[in-house]
C-alpha cells in the first residue's frame, strides 16, 4: 500500500506543478488575478506532497519491503538503520526523488515567505519553478519510477556498496542536494524577473538570501564529501579532481560569483544582466552535473550504473531548460543591460574582477571535466587528471584571493590607491613574515604551496580589517558574515598549502611489535585480531603511537571485508584510523597481510603525518558559518523578530 | 566616466579575461591530459618513455607477485592480445585482485616496465570504468580465468 500511496501523491503533486505553471502564464499574459491566487497554494501543497512521497520512500526502506524493485536492489535486511533509511537517496531513483523533494520544497518556502519580491514577478518565479519541477516530475515517472513492484518479493535484497555504508552517507548528499537544487530558486528568481522585466535592487535584495541559502549547503556538503572521501578510501587525499568532485565544486563557485554581484546589484544597482545571467547559470550546472553523474557517462561510485535512455531523457530535458533561460534573457537583455557606473578602483571593480576569476576557473574546471567525454566522442581517450586543475585552477585562485584581500576594502564608486595602500601594512607585514619564515626555515617548498600560505597570512589579517576600529556590538551582521567567511578561505588555504608541503609518508610491511617512525612519532605496530560486524567481518590492528612529550595514543585502523551478496564477488574496505592533534592529523591504514621470506606474518602499514590538514575543513566550516551569518542579517530575520518583540512589549505597557 | 565607456571597458577586460583562460586551458591540457592506453597499444608502441598516461587491463592470473619488501608488487597487465609488466609501491585498492580489471595512472620506464603512481581496481561490474566497456567480452578468459 505504502508504494502505491507514494506513486499517487507524486502524481498529485506533478498535477499541481501543471496548475502552478498554467495559471502562471495565464496570469502574465492577461494581466488579470483569478488564477494568480492560485499559485502560492499550489505551489505550497506540490512541495509538501512530493515530500511525504519521500517520506514514503524512506518508511519503505526502514521496513525492508523487498517487494518493491528499488529496496530489493539496494538494501539488505541486516543492515544498520542508518543505512537502510541512507540506502533511500544511495541509488538513482531514489536522488532524483530527493532531487525532487527539494525542488518542490523551495518553491513552497518561496511561496509562503517571500515577501519583497513585487506580485506579478513572484507569480512568474513561481510558475518557472514549477516547469522546472514539472520536467523532473515526467523523469521520475516515465523512466525512473522508485515505487515500482516486483511481480515476486525476493527472500532479501542486494545490499548496499559497502563503501557507501558510512555515516557519510546520511549527511553528504542530501546536504549537497539542498545546495545544488537550492540554485535552482535563483535560476526561476531570474527567469521571473526577466519575464516581468523588474531587474533591480529590490530583485536582487529578495534574491541575495536564498542564493546566500543554497550555497551554506553547497558548502557544507561539498566539505563533508571531501572529509569522507579522505576518511573513508583510505588513499589520505582530501580533494581528487575527480569528475564528480568537479561537477559539486562548478555550481559552487558559480554561487560564489552570484552572491558577490548580486551584493553589487542590491547595493549599486549595478551588474544588473550579469547577475542574471549568473542566477541561469548557477543552476545550470547543477543541471549539467546531474547529466554527467546520472547518464552514465562517467562511471565512479556516484554513478549508480544507469541505462542510456535516461541519460538523453535528462539531455533533452537540461537543453530546454538552459535554452530556454538562455533565449529569455537574450530577448530581454536589452531591457535590462543600464546599470549605474563605477570606476575601476572601487568596490564593484573588485567584485568585477572577483567574478571574472571565478567564472575563469568554473570554466576550466568545466573543460577539464568535459573534454575527455568529447575526446572519447571522437575516438581519443583522454584522462585529464589532478596535475592539469592544480596548473590552471592553482594559480587563478592565488590571484582571487589577492583580490580579496583589496575588496573589502574599498569603497563603492571610486576610490584611489594610496588609501587602500594605507589600510594594508599589517596584512602585507604578516605576509612578508611568513614568506621569510618559510624560506628561511621551511627546507624545500614547492612554489604553489609557499605562495599558498603567504596569501593565506596576508589574507587572515586583511580579512579582519573591515572590523578595524568599528563598534563591534554595532556591526552589522553582514559584515561579520564577510568576515568570517574570507577568514576562512584563509584558514583552508593555509591548510591545503601547508599539507601539500609539509607531509610526511612511510610505507612499510611490519611484523608485529616493530615500531615504525614518522615525523615526530612512534608508532608501534601491535599486532591484530578479527572483529565480527553487523554485516562484514574486519581485521582490525592496534597501534600505539607515541609523542617524544611522551604522550601516547592508541590506533585501530581495519579492514572490512563484506560477504558478496547473491553470489557476487567479496567486498573490501579500508577503514582508516585517525589522531587528531593541534598540528595537524596521524593517518593511519592497514593493508594486506604478507609473508615476508622467513616466514613471519607482516602487515602492509601506511602512515601519514598531515601538518594542519584539518583546517581545511574548519576553514570550508568557517565559510558556511560566515555566509549563515550573512544571511541572518540580509533576510532580515533578527529585524523582523526584534519588531515583533518591540510590538509585543509595547502592547504590554499599553 | 560615461556608461558606454564603462562597458568597452569591462567587455575589453573580460574579453583578455577569456582569452587568458582560453589559453591557459589548452596549454595545460596539452601539457598535462594523460591517454588512456590498452596494453596493445603500448605493445604497439604507442606510450612515450616518461609521458604520464593511464593504463588499463585485467590483472593476468598467476602473475601477481609480491617482492621481498613487503610493499611493492609486480604484475602483468594484460587486454587478451598483448600484456605489459606493471610495477607498484603502495597499499593495493580494496577491490584488486587477480583475474580483475585495473586502471593504472603512471609513466612507462625505459626497460619496459609501467610504474604505477595511483591503481583503481573495479571488478564489480556495477562500476567498471567506460573506458573499459570496448575491451573484448571474453577477457576474463584471455586472462586465464
Amino acid at each position: 500500500m505504502i508504494a502505491e500511496l507514494g506513486l499517487a501523491l507524486l502524481w498529485m503533486a506533478a498535477a499541481l506543478a501543471c496548475l502552478s505553471l498554467v495559471a502562471g502564464i495565464a496570469f502574465v499574459r492577461s494581466g488579470k488575478g483569478e488564477l494568480a491566487a492560485l499559485v502560492r497554494p499550489a505551489s505550497v501543497a506540490q512541495g509538501v506532497l512530493t515530500a511525504a512521497s519521500f517520506a514514503l520512500l524512506i518508511a519503505l526502506f526502514a521496513r525492508s519491503d523487498m517487494s518493491v524493485e528499488l529496496v530489493a536492489r539496494n538494501s539488505h535486511s541486516l543492515k544498520p538503520m542508518l543505512f537502510k533509511i541512507a540506502g533511500a537517496w544511495g541509488n538513482h531513483e531514489g536522488s532524483m526523488l530527493l532531487w525532487l523533494t527539494i525542488l518542490g520544497l523551495s518553491g513552497a518556502l518561496v511561496a509562503l515567505f517571500e515577501r519583497r519580491l513585487r506580485e506579478d514577478t513572484l507569480i512568474a518565479t513561481l510558475a518557472a519553478q514549477a516547469a522546472l519541477s514539472l520536467g523532473f516530475f515526467a523523469f521520475l515517472l516515465f523512466s525512473s519510477n522508485p515505487f515500482n513492484r516486483l511481480p515476486i518479493a525476493p527472500p532479501d535484497g542486494q545490499g548496499l556498496n559497502p563503501l557507501l555504508q558510512d555515516p557519510g552517507l546520511a549527511f553528504h548528499p542530501p546536504t549537497l542536494y539542498v545546495g545544488y537544487v537550492g540554485l535552482s530558486v535563483a535560476f526561476s528568481f531570474a527567469v521571473g524577473a526577466l519575464v516581468t522585466r523588474e531587474v533591480g535592487p529590490a530583485f536582487a535584495r529578495a534574491m541575495r538570501p536564498w542564493v546566500l541559502g543554497s550555497w551554506i549547503f553547497l558548502t557544507l556538503g561539498i566539505t563533508a564529501g571531501s572529509y569522507w572521501a579522505y576518511y573513508e578510501l583510505g588513499w589520505g587525499g582530501w580533494w581528487f579532481w575527480d569528475p564528480v568532485e568537479n561537477v559539486s565544486l562548478v555550481p559552487w563557485l558559480a554561487g560564489a560569483a552570484l552572491l558577490h554581484s548580486v551584493a553589487v546589484t542590491a547595493t549599486r544597482n549595478a551588474l544588473r544582466a550579469w547577475t542574471v545571467m549568473l542566477a541561469v547559470i548557477g543552476f545550470s550546472m547543477s543541471m549539467v552535473g546531474t547529466f554527467i553523474v546520472r547518464s552514465g557517462l562517467l562511471t565512479s561510485v556516484h554513478s549508480f550504473a544507469v541505462d542510456p535512455e535516461r541519460g538523453t531523457f535528462l539531455l533533452v530535458l537540461m537543453a530546454i531548460y538552459i535554452g530556454g533561460a538562455l533565449t529569455l534573457f537574450a530577448l530581454r537583455a536589452g531591457t535590462v543591460a543600464e546599470g549605474k557606473t563605477f570606476a575601476l578602483l572601487s568596490r564593484e571593480g573588485a567584485l568585477v574582477i572577483n567574478n571574472l576569476l571565478l567564472t575563469t576557473i568554473l570554466a576550466l574546471v568545466l573543460l577539464g571535466t568535459l573534454y575527455p567525454i568529447v575526446a572519447e566522442a571522437m575516438g581519443e581517450k583522454i584522462s585529464v587528471g589532478p596535475p592539469y586543475y592544480n596548473k590552471v585552477a592553482g594559480p587563478l585562485a592565488l590571484i582571487l584571493c589577492l583580490v580579496m584581500v583589496a575588496g573589502p576594502l574599498l569603497r563603492w564608486r571610486r576610490d584611489d590607491g594610496r588609501t587602500l595602500w594605507s589600510r594594508l601594512p599589517l596584512a602585507l607585514f604578516a605576509g612578508a613574515a611568513v614568506l621569510f619564515g618559510l624560506v628561511l626555515f621551511g627546507g624545500q617548498v614547492g612554489i604553489l604551496p609557499l605562495l599558498g600560505m603567504t596569501v593565506a597570512a596576508v589574507v587572515a589579517v586583511a580579512s579582519l580589517a573591515p572590523l578595524w576600529k568599528r563598534n563591534l556590538r554595532r556591526t552589522p551582521l553582514p559584515v561579520w558574515g564577510m568576515v568570517l567567511a574570507h577568514f576562512g578561505v584563509a584558514v583552508a588555504l593555509a591548510g591545503m598549502a601547508a599539507e601539500s608541503a609539509f607531509i610526511k609518508e612511510r610505507l612499510v610491511a611490519a611484523a608485529p611489535g616493530e615500531t615504525v617512525r614518522v615525523a615526530d612519532f612512534s608508532v608501534t605496530f601491535q599486532g591484530v585480531e578479527p572483529v565480527a560486524g553487523p554485516n562484514y567481518t574486519a581485521v582490525k590492528a592496534t597501534l600505539i603511537a607515541a609523542t617524544a612529550a611522551g604522550d601516547r595514543f592508541v590506533l585501530h585502523p581495519a579492514a572490512r571485508t563484506f560477504p558478496g551478496l547473491m553470489g557476487g564477488p567479496p567486498t573490501e574496505t579500508n577503514e582508516a584510523a585517525l589522531l587528531t592533534r593541534p598540528g595537524g592529523q596521524l593517518y593511519a591504514v592497514i593493508g594486506q597481510p604478507v609473508t615476508g621470506a622467513d616466514g613471519a606474518q607482516r602487515y602492509q602499514l601506511r602512515l601519514w603525518w598531515k601538518p594542519l590538514v584539518w583546517w581545511i575543513w574548519l576553514g570550508g566550516a568557517l565559510i558556511a558559518l560566515g555566509a549563515a551569518m550573512a544571511l541572518l542579517g540580509r533576510a532580515q530575520l533578527l529585524a523582523i523578530w526584534r519588531a515583533r518583540r518591540a510590538r509585543k512589549l509595547e502592547e504590554r505597557f499599553a | 566616466m560615461k556608461a558606454k565607456h564603462q562597458r568597452l571597458i569591462l567587455a575589453l577586460v573580460a574579453l583578455a579575461g577569456v582569452a587568458g583562460a582560453g589559453v591557459l586551458g589548452a596549454s595545460a591540457l596539452r601539457d598535462e591530459a594523460a591517454y588512456f592506453r590498452t596494453p596493445e597499444e603500448v605493445a604497439g608502441g604507442h606510450a612515450k618513455v616518461g609521458e604520464p598516461m593511464r593504463l588499463g587491463g585485467m590483472v593476468a592470473a598467476g602473475s601477481l607477485k609480491r617482492l621481498g619488501d613487503g610493499v611493492t608488487i609486480r604484475f602483468v597487465a594484460t587486454d587478451g592480445k598483448a600484456s605489459v609488466p606493471v610495477e607498484f609501491t603502495g597499499i593495493v585498492p580494496d577491490l584488486f585482485a587477480e583475474k580483475a580489471g585495473m586502471v593504472a595512472d603512471g609513466r612507462m620506464r625505459a626497460d619496459g616496465v609501467f610504474v604505477a603512481d595511483r591503481i583503481l581496481a573495479k571488478h564489480d561490474e556495477r562500476y567498471m570504468p567506460p573506458q573499459m566497456g570496448d575491451m573484448p567480452k571474453d577477457m576474463k578468459a584471455a586472462a586465464g580465468g
